[in-house]
């Protein structure tokens, strides 16, 4: 091995004409060599040959291929290519109408786009708003804004639901869009939306879009003379942002502020530290997965420091907690229904409920489907239980 | 990594925090003792005694902990949710040209994922000779180029549309940055794919999209496909920011920072273009009569003064003072700035700090002396194209009042004779 591994070095200087120092330094941090370098070393040899021979023609720029890459197959072509067309390419085979939408719409999507795809909170609306694009504040939707229902297919099978996206079958997606087409008075309950009736479907603003034509509209703006002194005489405020008053700031005094965290953290890792003595030792190995395990939650729940509720509740201190018994956050029925049975989260439940949400919860409005393997439900409780002393 | 802030405290606040900073400090330099002498000086600092850190202390620095103002900001009330949101490079404090990728803005849809290397692909497919996959080893095969390019989120100063709206250049200009891009020509990759299945070009498009969960997908017409545009793996010398699309991004050079696709995946050459969510429902600009302008992809010329500014106030009083501001244009190369103290009764070329480059931040200085009284500072850039950046009235009335994106008015501050700084518009 000490011979090849000379070798390799001496070819190193040699091929790359390293500097003294720099063999200076190989010699005193030289590393083991992993199995095999004799292996590179004479290949190196032999490539540094060929090199030496053809050096005219493989140095410099060249044009054409490289032979890099490989073909790509036609499963994975299938599996990638899904962008659909306005013209309706792309489009799988499938149906759905605006009833079976409506269940599907409020099992996957109500939570952020409202039962009647008015829009949660920030979350955009998706009904309503035709004949306002003129007025003050235009409401853009589907059925008001969007030209192509391509467009509303390709999205909703592509990236939607928010948090579990490429989870809907063909089936639903069309379903859904036909509900969200009923929703905007575009069709009626017996449509049946299909890859054939695609195209029969009008979409109101069609026509409202003109190709960027800042080149002759805004000509006025290039070439413009422009005035370099005496160009105005009286410069008054219109407008002021203070008067608004919107803009997020650091806390007032950040020194305040920094102490202030630092107490928090202080008396949290307190807290910890009692909890960890009240609560069995966790696991720290399983926490760690638990984490990991817990990004396929993370779109829709918070938890830790701080921890609120967003599209789903946050699962601060869930063990323990009636299901359901969150104040102020927007349960679906069956979870009411439990919350009043007096049922509460522990690990066997959060278990069941883990792997197969809909079964153990039916009609839950998380889309989640469920961990598929044991280990990551067993993990993400373990981490949720590190929570335990959050509020 | 992101600071997140409770919503509506006073502005001013935060002046008299600066201020009252600046009160330690000059007492420091005012506290002379009777002789004159600065102790800062005169006596033996403790830094000068004791050893600092050794190499390795931060195996990756960060910066100095006297510097920790210096983060991306994000305005809670702008979306529903972080995780599809967008927050702002702290222009206000940074200086030069190059955007530190650690404080560079993020625009998410989905969230920023964990890919590895050994986990990328690349597909290019469609109108191709042959569809391809690449692995991210097999991008580093081909020859490299190398463009400093800015990135700027079409909506950048979108809330200042109705008035102005937000204190702090880090908000109303902050959807940008500009960094040193390492990456392979997306012409080289097509022409390994081979485009004469393509026919003739002239009316061929390419659908890009990313590997997250957002698959966020725009077209773009193959004139651009084959001209600057770059597959990105490296910014500023190293990796990408997994916030930046890491390993792989799109860079469109001079173009809305929507299509610079994170996480690229695939590249489809088509006859035609997709008219994807972004492209039709987002980054469409309707105007006052209800009609929508589509494909509005070139961000044109725009400037602006980021100090002082309201983060970034004058507190050394009258006096020497530096005017500091950034200039850029999707078109080409920024090739004047001009500067005014007065509210536009007055302008002055400023001095560009380095000649412009292409799709590149400028930097803009004007070295003045200020009398302490107030000032309204506008600035104006002009590209290589003869384009004059407009001011918000001129932009208003060619596009109304219900556009989001493709602000690129002049910003005007007015700077208090207190040397607080204030957005405002003025007549």
């Amino acid at each position: 091995m000490s011979k090849s591994r000379d070798l390799f070095i001496a070819l190193g200087i040699c091929v790359f004409g390293v500097l003294l120092i720099a063999s200076n330094f190989a010699d005193r941090f030289v590393t083991q060599l992993p199995e095999g370098a004799d292996v590179v070393a004479a290949e190196f040899d032999f490539d540094f040959k060929m090199i030496a021979a053809a050096s005219a023609s493989a140095v410099g720029p060249r044009d054409g291929k490289f032979g890099l890459g490989r073909g790509a197959t036609q499963n994975e072509v299938a599996a990638w290519n899904g962008d659909i067309s306005p013209d309706g390419t792309g489009l799988p085979v499938g149906s759905g109408d605006a009833i079976d939408g409506e269940e599907i719409f409020s099992e996957h999507c109500a939570i952020c786009h409202g039962d009647f795809a008015e829009g949660v909170d920030n979350w955009p609306e998706l009904a309503g708003g035709l004949d306002t694009l003129a007025d003050e504040d235009p409401v853009k939707t589907v059925g008001s804004y969007w030209p192509y229902l391509s467009t509303a297919w390709d999205y909703v099978k592509r990236s939607m639901p928010f948090g579990y996206a490429q989870s809907l079958s063909d089936d639903d997606v069309y379903a859904i869009v036909a509900y969200i087409l009923y929703s905007n008075d575009i069709i009626d309950e017996e449509f049946v939306l299909s890859n054939e009736t695609f195209l029969d479907v009008k979409m109101p603003n069609v026509n409202g879009f003109i190709i960027d034509d800042r080149l002759t509209s805004e000509s006025h703006f290039w070439n413009k003379k422009v005035c370099m002194s005496d160009c105005k005489s009286d410069v008054e405020i219109t407008m002021r942002a203070a008067v608004l008053d919107v803009t997020p700031e650091d806390d007032a005094n950040e020194e305040a502020a920094v102490s202030s965290a630092t107490e928090t953290m202080s008396n949290q890792s307190e807290v910890q530290a009692e909890s960890v003595i009240e609560v069995a030792a966790l696991n720290p190995q399983l926490v760690k997965s638990g984490e990991k395990a817990f990004k396929k939650c993370k779109s829709c729940h918070q938890i830790g420091d701080g921890a609120k509720n967003k599209t789903g509740p946050h699962l601060n201190a869930i063990f323990g907690r009636k299901i359901g018994g969150l104040e102020g956050f927007k349960y679906s029925k069956i979870f009411k229904s439990m919350r009043d049975d007096g049922r509460v989260w522990d690990e066997e439940s959060m278990a069941a409920f883990l792997a197969a949400p809909k079964q153990y919860a039916k009609g839950t409005k998380m889309s989640f489907s469920g961990f598929k393997k044991e280990e990551d439900i067993v993990s993400t409780i373990e981490y949720l239980k590190s929570f335990e002393s959050f509020n | 990594m992101t600071d997140n802030f409770s919503d509506k405290k006073p502005s001013r606040r935060q002046f008299l925090a600066g201020a009252a900073a600046l009160g330690a400090g000059s007492s420091a330099a005012g506290s002379l003792s009777a002789s004159g002498d600065d102790p800062l000086i005169t006596e033996v600092q403790e830094w000068a005694q004791i050893t600092g850190d050794g190499v390795d202390a931060t195996p990756y620095g960060l910066p100095i902990e006297f510097e920790k103002d210096v983060v991306r900001r994000n305005v809670g009330w702008l979306t529903a949710d972080t995780i599809s949101s967008i927050n702002f490079s702290p222009i206000h404090a940074l200086d030069g040209t190059i955007t530190p990728q650690g404080c560079a803005f993020e625009r998410h849809h989905s969230g920023a994922i964990e890919l590895r290397k050994e986990d990328y692909r690349l597909m290019i497919n469609g109108l191709v000779d042959k569809e391809l996959v690449f692995t991210y080893e097999d991008l580093e095969r081909f020859p490299r180029e190398q463009h400093v390019y800015f990135c700027e989120c079409a909506a950048n100063t979108g809330m200042e549309w109705a008035g102005a709206q937000l204190n702090g250049v880090q908000f109303t200009h902050g959807m940008i940055h500009n960094m040193e891009y390492t990456g392979v020509s997306l012409r080289t990759l097509l022409n390994e794919a081979g485009l004469n299945a393509a026919g003739d070009l002239k009316e061929k498009w390419i659908f890009v999209e990313g590997a997250d969960a957002s698959s966020n997908g725009r077209s773009i017409p193959m004139e651009k496909a084959l001209d600057d545009v770059l597959v990105a793996f490296k910014a500023n010398g190293e990796a990408l920011r997994k916030e930046h699309g890491y390993p792989v991004r799109l860079v469109v050079p001079g173009w809305e920072g929507n299509m610079w696709v994170k996480w690229l995946r695939r590249v489809e050459v088509l006859d035609r273009p997709v008219e994807s969510r972004e492209e039709t429902s987002k980054y469409t600009d309707t105007l006052a009569d209800g009609i929508s302008r589509k494909w509005t992809w070139a961000m044109d010329a725009k400037s602006v003064v980021t100090s002082p500014s309201p983060q970034s106030p004058i507190l050394h009083g009258k006096g020497p003072l530096v005017i500091s501001g950034l200039a850029w244009s999707g078109r080409g190369v920024v090739t004047r700035v001009d500067v005014t103290i007065d509210g536009g009764k007055n302008w002055h070329e400023a001095r560009l700090a380095q000649p412009g480059t292409k799709m590149a931040l400028t930097r803009f200085y004007l070295d003045m002396e200020w009398d302490g009284e107030e000032m309204f500072l506008q600035s104006r850039a002009h590209d290589e194209t003869g384009y004059v950046q407009p001011t918000k009235e001129e932009l208003r009335e060619v596009r109304g009042l219900n556009s989001i994106y493709h602000n690129n008015c002049i910003q005007t501050w007015w700077i208090k004779s207190n040397g607080e700084a204030e957005n405002v518009e003025i007549s």
